[in-house]
């Protein structure tokens, strides 16, 4: 896992529901407690990250929440004015540009404008000369994405820009864009799933559409929330027995838990099993915690695992 | 809460939540349960697990409902009194559906298919889905070949989006401004005012000329259409807010798809959309009663060894975190909804993918109060 963290863009997708959250802030804690300065950023606008340290707000801010780790939550409305603010240089104009009420209805009613602009503050995030005045560079930027059909057309949106616009700027950034996230030396787009039917499908489909519409590979895969396998199979009959055999209702409680547990623990076996024969590689895993809220403590479990996995 | 109760007097079911927490398979559920009590009942849906869609015996083809056959049920305790059908939405192809009815003729229809900039809107494009599901929802009650239509929305928070799409759409499209876009470098330029031509004139600089063309000609060939889509979103802004329209909003019991479902009820009473009530799926029940699970370890001991027993306990005090999260998000969330109207179904052992599990989960969905608590100490104890 650590060879991801030499890119300068991670993308971290998957079917909703799955932890992208959650992996894009354990690789944050991975990377920035291996020095490297770190921003995740979310394109969600629910502040998940900050909330986890105990900020309320990184509306459209560079937020640092431990050392060399920060986060941002990236709006389409701030990421247009940001942009026109750059493009226009001049800011009388830029604002009068972004107050306009023609602008704004024009702003809504264009498809995949907002696709673009948050994509293209990705990628001014991501610079080594970074556009943003009194900004500092990033050595890494990890993007908490959209779940996976919407991020694909995130992705898209600067190609689709750039051959439609064929010049300008718009075109030209489009093609920066597009030519970096496409660079796999540069940038690499990670897979969250679960160890379910459904994830696993959407994971393999997301592989697929991937190569298909960017060229791009799929680089790595994380399944999310993995049971133990508690009880061998021969353990198992061993509790179904006991099960049998009667019982006060809490112990038959707690073997019929014990059960249910192995059955589903089993079932995510199988899953997995199907991304490794589908994907031709072993996915990471990331275990099943049983906390009744996830603390920063554990993210850093899940940033040791992490760490762990080859 | 019953569901059977709920939808009584209710012609369109809209079945919303964040993704992964089985909406989808409690959507079909609710349909089935209703098909069986003698309804004639199709459930829309986005994107149904491939075993699912399978079990079903449901081919990716039609964009129109298909009947579930009858002799399927055998297997399972479904009496089907009356007809399921189901279908897969095709967004692509209902956006396009959609575009060759409004199109005044065949000439701006194919403008609008074959622009770039509409091809981008009618794929991918955050809100799109949504779009199509309630065109698709109101093509379907508008046909009036069903008792019952239940609709599984797309996920995430872009489910929300369709409630204030109809307005924005036309209000850019209403707006004197839109004719810059129509005629960018003509008369309609000049004559809108200064400001607005200073406006457009930064725009192009940002843009580029082709990009502003193109979305020139979107735009043309799309305020045609115009009349259409204002009928239509009014329609469909009718439609949600009927008396015989309900909202069910379904959770897992996890910390954010809670917040995503208070979020989601705030949003329907804004917007005044009947709310039918919440179902939590995936609920750990509380097993232990008031005991402590080292109550049960001489127990276990006994009967398995001191090393499995104790591996069972772990597992139990386990499970038991999840117990009390889930109490404590499902009272979170009863307290912030001012009418509690919630309905539980425990996490059942394996992923709901095929006709019995989808009969289990109307059981719980369908019962009395009485009822549920009977099932759930079969499931539990």
């Amino acid at each position: 896992m650590l060879d991801l963290l030499d890119k300068r863009l991670i993308f971290v997708t998957g079917k909703g529901g799955t932890g992208k959250s959650t992996v894009a802030i354990a690789l944050g804690l991975l990377a920035a407690r291996r020095g490297l300065r770190t921003i995740v950023a979310e394109v969600a606008e629910q502040d998940r990250v900050a909330r986890v340290f105990g900020h309320a707000d990184s509306h459209f801010r560079e937020v640092e929440l431990a050392p060399n780790l920060f986060t941002i939550s990236i709006d389409p409305r701030h990421a247009i004015e940001e942009y026109l603010a750059l493009q226009v240089k001049v800011k009388p104009l830029a604002d009068l540009l972004a107050s306009n009420r023609m602008f704004q209805y024009f702003a809504a009613a264009t498809p995949g404008l907002s696709e673009l602009v948050t994509i293209g503050k990705v990628w001014e995030l991501a610079q080594l000369q970074r556009r943003t005045r009194g900004a500092a560079r990033y050595d890494l930027v990890i993007v908490d994405a959209a779940a996976t059909g919407h991020g694909i057309a995130t992705l898209r949106a600067p190609k689709t820009f750039a051959d439609i616009a064929r010049v300008g700027p718009i075109a030209r950034q489009g093609r920066y864009i597009h030519a970096m996230i496409t660079d796999p030396s540069a940038t690499s787009v990670v897979a969250v799933a679960l160890a379910e039917e459904m994830p696993v499908t959407e994971t393999l489909a997301l592989a697929r559409k991937l190569r298909a519409e960017l060229g791009l590979e799929l680089d790595r895969v994380i399944v999310n929330a993995v049971y133990d396998e508690r009880f061998a199979p021969r353990e198992a009959r061993v509790l179904e027995q006991a099960l049998e055999s009667g019982g006060t209702p809490l112990a038959r409680a707690a073997l019929r838990a014990a059960l249910s547990e192995h059955v589903r623990a089993r079932a995510q076996r199988a899953q997995i099993a199907r991304l490794r024969k589908a994907t031709g590689r072993e996915p990471a895993r990331l275990p099943f915690l049983f906390d009744a809220e996830l603390r920063q403590d554990a993210y850093e479990r899940l940033a040791d695992r992490l760490q762990g996995v080859p | 809460m019953n569901v059977a109760d709920v939808l009584a007097d209710k012609r369109v079911c809209i079945c919303g939540g964040s993704g992964g927490v089985g909406k989808t398979t409690v959507a079909a559920a609710i349909a089935m349960g209703e098909a069986a009590a003698g309804r004639k009942v199709a459930v829309v849906t986005i994107d149904p697990a491939r075993r699912l869609a399978n079990s079903l015996g449901l081919v990716d083809l039609g964009n129109e409902p298909q009947l579930i056959d009858p002799k399927l049920f055998a297997a399972t305790d479904v009496d089907m009194g009356g007809e399921l059908w189901a279908m897969m939405l095709d967004p692509k192809r209902t956006f396009d559906e959609v575009i060759d009815r409004l199109a005044p003729d065949a000439r701006t229809r194919d403008d609008v298919l074959g622009n770039r900039i509409y091809q981008q809107l009618s794929t991918a494009v955050a809100g799109s889905q949504e779009y199509t599901a309630m065109a698709k929802l109101y093509e379907l009650d508008q046909g009036g070949d069903f008792d019952l239509l239940v609709l599984d929305t797309p996920p995430s928070r872009n489910a929300l989006d369709f409630l204030d799409a109809p307005d924005r759409l036309t209000h850019f499209f209403e707006g004197r401004a839109l004719q810059v876009f129509l005629r960018p470098t003509g008369f309609a330029g000049r004559i809108v005012g200064r400001g607005t031509g200073m406006v457009f004139s930064v725009l192009k600089r940002v843009t580029g000329v082709d990009l502003l063309e193109d979305l020139s000609v979107f735009f043309r060939s799309i305020s045609s259409l115009l009349e259409g889509f204002k009928e239509r979103a009014n329609a469909v802004g009718k439609l949600l807010a009927d008396p015989e329209t309900v909202f069910l909003l379904v959770t897992s019991p996890e910390r954010e798809p809670v917040d995503e479902a208070i979020f989601f009820w705030r949003k329907l009473k804004a917007a005044r959309m009947p709310f039918g009530g919440v179902i939590v799926n995936r609920v750990h029940h509380d097993l232990l009663g008031g005991l402590e699970v080292e109550d049960a370890t001489s127990e276990l001991t006994a009967e398995l060894g001191e090393k499995l027993a104790t591996r069972v306990a772990e597992n139990f005090r386990d499970y038991h975190v999840l117990a009390w999260r889930d109490r404590v998000n499902i009272e979170r969330l009863t307290t912030k909804l001012e009418q509690p109207r919630v309905l539980t179904i425990p996490h059942l052992d394996e992923d709901v993918h095929d006709l019995e599990g989808l009969a289990r989960m109307r059981r719980f969905l369908f019962a009395t109060e009485a009822e549920r608590r009977a099932l759930l100490d079969e499931v539990v104890a």
